[in-house]
C-alpha cells in the first residue's frame, strides 16, 4: 500500500481556540505515516451561519476549498465535524443536481466536478490505516483511562450524508480509542447536541446541553470526554456549569499513546481550561 | 389565497401560498407529517421554543405565516439533525428550519432572538477575512448585541476570554486568505 496522502482542511477554529488540535492532528498523522498537505489558500465553510441564511452561499463556501483540492489532485481531510458536514452536504447536493453545480461554479468563478472524496479524520486514522496498525503502533497503552467518546451531530447526522458511522450509536472514536489501550464506556449523550451554533447566542441553551453530557459521562463512570470536534471542544470545555470533566480532542490521545515527544503533548495539554494533566499523570501516561 | 381559520388565538387568517413556498424551497415532503412528535421529543432545544417542531410544520401546513415567521423555533434550531434522522416519514425538517430562517430575513422579519444578528457578524468576518476572525467575532458580537450591558454575563466572558488567552487559545490578529477578493466576490453573487 502506497503512503496515505490527503488534502488538509483544518478549519477555522484550528487557527485560533483549538489550536492543541490542529498540534495534536499533525504529531498523530507523522506518527501514523499519514501526510496531510494544507489545501492552499483555503476559505471558511460557513458553518451554520452560511446554510442558516443562505444555502447557495453555504454550498459555495465549501466547493472553493474542494476546488482548491481537485485542482492539486487529492481528497480531502477535514478535522472539524462542523466543516465534515457542510463538505459532505455540498457534495451531496452538487452530485444529484448538476444544474444547481453549474449555479455554484458561476458563483465561485471556479470549475469543480464534484468528484473530490471528503473524510474526517476519524475515518483515516481508524479505517484507512486501521486498528491493527495502530495497535501494533501504539508505545504507551492508555491503560486505566476510562473515557466518554462524544460524537455530537455532525459526524453521524445526517446519516445518509455523513456515512461515518451509526446515527445512534457510533462505535468509530470508540474502537480507536481502545484500539489505544483506554476503556471507553457506554453512555446516553453520545450523540446529543452540544448546543453548537447557540455557543454565543445563548449561553443558557448551551450550558444546559453541556451539562447533560457531562453529566451523564461522570454517571457511566468516564474520567474524561473525547470530541473530534473543535466545536463541540470550546462548547464542553468552556461552558460545564457545574461538572470540571476534563475534554480531549482524539488525536491528543492517538498521540500519546502513539509515542508523542513531551516537547509536543507538554505544549496541547496545557491549552485547555479543565486541565486533562491531572488524570493523566496519575494514571503514569505523563 | 388566503382564508378565515377559527384556531386557539381567535380568528387567524391562513396564507395558502406559504406552505408551498416552504415546500419548494426546502423540497421537504411537509404534507406527510402526522405528528407523530418524533422530532419534538428528541429535540434538545426543545424546551425553549414558541412553538415545538411537530407543532410548527402543522403550522406551515395550515399557512399560518405570520405566526410561524415572527416565532423563535427556527433561530433557537439547533440544525442538530435528531429530528430529521428519527422523522418516520423521512422529512428534512431541518431544511424546513432553513427555509423558514431564509423568508424570515428576506421579509425583515428579527424576531425575538438575537441569532440573525450573530450569523450576519459570522458571515461578515468570513467576507472580510475569508476565515472567521475569533476574536473578532466575539468582541463584535458582545457589543452589538448589547451583552457588554449584562455585567453579570460580562465578567464570566471577560474571565473565561483572559484564561483562553493565556492558553494562546485566542488568536489576536485576523487569518489571513489571499483569495479574499474572490471570496467577497462569491457573497455578491450568492445574494
Amino acid at each position: 500500500m502506497g503512503k496515505i496522502k490527503y488534502g488538509y482542511y483544518p478549519g477555522c477554529s484550528l487557527e485560533s481556540t483549538a489550536k492543541e488540535y490542529d498540534l495534536s492532528v499533525h504529531t498523530t498523522a507523522k506518527l501514523l505515516d499519514v501526510e496531510l498537505a494544507e489545501l492552499h489558500d483555503w476559505n471558511c465553510c460557513g458553518a451554520s451561519s452560511g446554510h442558516c441564511t443562505n444555502y447557495e452561499l453555504s454550498l459555495a463556501l465549501p466547493a472553493r476549498n474542494l476546488a482548491i483540492a481537485e485542482k492539486a489532485g487529492l481528497n480531502v481531510a477535514v478535522a472539524c465535524a462542523a466543516c465534515f458536514l457542510r463538505f459532505k452536504q455540498t457534495n451531496h447536493d452538487l452530485r444529484k443536481n448538476d444544474a444547481l453545480r453549474q449555479k455554484v461554479e458561476k458563483i465561485m468563478g471556479v470549475q469543480y466536478s464534484g468528484k473530490v472524496e471528503v473524510k474526517h479524520l476519524l475515518e483515516i486514522f481508524g479505517r484507512e490505516v486501521g486498528l491493527d496498525e495502530i495497535g501494533k503502533r501504539v508505545k504507551k497503552p492508555l491503560k486505566g483511562l476510562k473515557l466518554a467518546a462524544y460524537y455530537g451531530c455532525y459526524l453521524v447526522r445526517p446519516p445518509e450524508v455523513t456515512q461515518l458511522d451509526d446515527a445512534e450509536n457510533p462505535m468509530l472514536m470508540d474502537n480507536l480509542l481502545r484500539a489505544c489501550g483506554a476503556e471507553t464506556v457506554d453512555y446516553t449523550h453520545k450523540v446529543e447536541c452540544c448546543g453548537g451554533s447557540l455557543l454565543l447566542a445563548r449561553v443558557d441553551i448551551v450550558m444546559k446541553l453541556v451539562d447533560d453530557i457531562c453529566q451523564a459521562a461522570l454517571d457511566a463512570g468516564a474520567m474524561g470526554i473525547v470530541t473530534a470536534c473543535p466545536l463541540c471542544m470550546a462548547n464542553l470545555d468552556t461552558r460545564q456549569p457545574k461538572t470540571h470533566v476534563p475534554i480531549l480532542h482524539f488525536t491528543e490521545l492517538t498521540g500519546l499513546a502513539l509515542g508523542a515527544d513531551k516537547k509536543d503533548y507538554g505544549v496541547w495539554l496545557k491549552k485547555h481550561i479543565n486541565s486533562p494533566i491531572p488524570v493523566l499523570k496519575e494514571k503514569g501516561l505523563i | 389565497m388566503t382564508v378565515q381559520l377559527i384556531t386557539e388565538k381567535g380568528k387567524e387568517t391562513a396564507d395558502l401560498a406559504f406552505a408551498r413556498e416552504v415546500e419548494e424551497r426546502s423540497h421537504a415532503h411537509l404534507a406527510r407529517c402526522y405528528q407523530c412528535n418524533a422530532c419534538s421529543s428528541g429535540c434538545p432545544s426543545a424546551y425553549q421554543m414558541d412553538y415545538t417542531p411537530h407543532r410548527l410544520l402543522r403550522m406551515v401546513q395550515l399557512g399560518l405565516k405570520d405566526r410561524v415567521l415572527n416565532s423563535n423555533t427556527f433561530w433557537i434550531c439547533l440544525s442538530c439533525e435528531t429530528c430529521a434522522t428519527r422523522c418516520p416519514n423521512d422529512i428534512e425538517i431541518v431544511l424546513v428550519m432553513d427555509a423558514l430562517r431564509e423568508m424570515a430575513l428576506k421579509e425583515g422579519r428579527k424576531g425575538t432572538t438575537k441569532l440573525p444578528l450573530f450569523h450576519g457578524t459570522f458571515l461578515g468576518m468570513v467576507k472580510m477575512f475569508g476565515k472567521v476572525y475569533e476574536l473578532g467575532l466575539i468582541l463584535v458580537y458582545t457589543i452589538a448585541s448589547g451583552n457588554l450591558l449584562k455585567i453579570k454575563g460580562l465578567m464570566n466572558d471577560a474571565v473565561l476570554g483572559v484564561r483562553m488567552f493565556m492558553r494562546g487559545k485566542l488568536a489576536i490578529l485576523p487569518p489571513r486568505v489571499k483569495g479574499k477578493a474572490e471570496i467577497k466576490r462569491m457573497f455578491e453573487a450568492a445574494k
